[in-house]
């Protein structure tokens, strides 16, 4: 039986397709999910993928929040079903509160996309666990709206519990607080990060292939569970 | 129909670039003595009904769940006082 990784698709959300592609090319059966889905069609994990879901508008992950989709998957995340959510979808996170903290505008202004260079930090989630910690991969990287902030007690929280799961080398793309690319929840099964793994897992269109770990982790998480 | 205002800003400590970039052109439009500018966004509500205690507590419940976040954004709420009519002169 193989593993079925749902990916939600917003209006507007942009990073689907290429989702759905890592979770076959990581060995998954990728499973559409539509955002007035209240069923989650037996999945195993979703993903939500980047983009400008609604526009962005009100605030980025603000009204995807409350689509009908999110209400099923914030109730089987905190119940421990793995999510994963890629930049627009670490938003939408944020907004949900699964995640703390939030996202705001990058502090220069200008749109990033570059190839960025990451630590792996935490090889722990279920996001993570085919890295090693202190790993260090390049993915791209692409927004507006990226510099993570939260009260300096969350960050120190985050920091003292290795919540931190990915942060950016060689310079920090857009005021994110310490260099935070991307964290978890207490419990390892939900992930949100700014930088896009789902853009290198094929070598044809990818700057590399160091992205697919995020995928091929949940699947033999799932597996062994 | 009467209007409630609910105006949200980033809380202080948050980084306002999108302040910080029209503080720095205003010298540039002759505009002097500007030490500070921060952007917040301004919703105006047209309320059904009286505008009572209980509807002003749902407008503070919507602002708190979905027209601010709470981690980055402060909001106040009140009730538009009845200004000029419509229509009328500036």
């Amino acid at each position: 039986m193989t593993t079925r990784i749902g990916v939600v698709t917003f209006p507007g959300s942009l990073d689907d397709a290429d989702a759905l592609r890592a979770v076959r090319i990581a060995g998954g059966e990728p499973v559409t999910l539509w955002h007035r889905d209240t069923d989650l069609h037996q999945v195993d994990a979703v993903v939500l993928p980047g983009g400008f879901s609604y526009g962005d508008y009100l605030r980025c992950g603000a009204i995807a929040r409350f689509s009908p989709v999110m209400g099923t998957v914030i109730e089987q995340a905190r119940a421990g079903m793995p999510v994963l959510g890629i930049c627009n979808g670490f938003q939408v996170l944020c907004e949900s509160h699964l995640l703390p903290g939030a996202l705001t505008r990058n502090d220069h202004l200008h749109f990033v996309c570059r190839d960025q260079r990451l630590t792996v930090e935490n090889a722990d989630t279920a996001w993570t666990r085919d890295y090693s910690a202190g790993q260090e991969i390049t993915v791209p990287l692409k927004n507006g709206e990226g510099g993570y902030v939260a009260d300096e007690r969350t960050l120190d929280e985050l920091e003292a519990e290795g919540r931190v799961v990915v942060r950016y080398l060689d310079g920090n793309p857009n005021g994110s607080r310490r260099d935070i690319a991307g964290i978890t929840n207490a419990a390892g099964n939900v992930v949100g990060l700014m930088p896009h793994p789902e853009h290198a897992v094929e070598t044809l269109t990818g700057p590399t292939t160091e992205g697919l770990p995020f995928f091929t982790s949940v699947l033999k998480q799932l597996v062994n569970a | 129909m009467a209007r409630v205002v609910v105006d949200v800003m980033l809380k202080p400590e948050i980084l306002d670039p999108q302040g910080q970039a029209v503080q720095r052109a205003l010298p540039r439009l002759g505009f002097e003595g500007i030490t500070d500018v921060r952007q917040g966004k301004r919703f105006e509500l047209d309320v059904e009904g009286p505008v009572d205690d209980a509807a002003l507590a749902r407008v503070r419940e919507m602002a708190e769940t979905f027209l601010a976040n709470t981690v980055i954004e402060d909001f106040t709420v009140r009730v538009e006082a009845a200004g000029p009519q419509e229509g009328a002169p500036a």
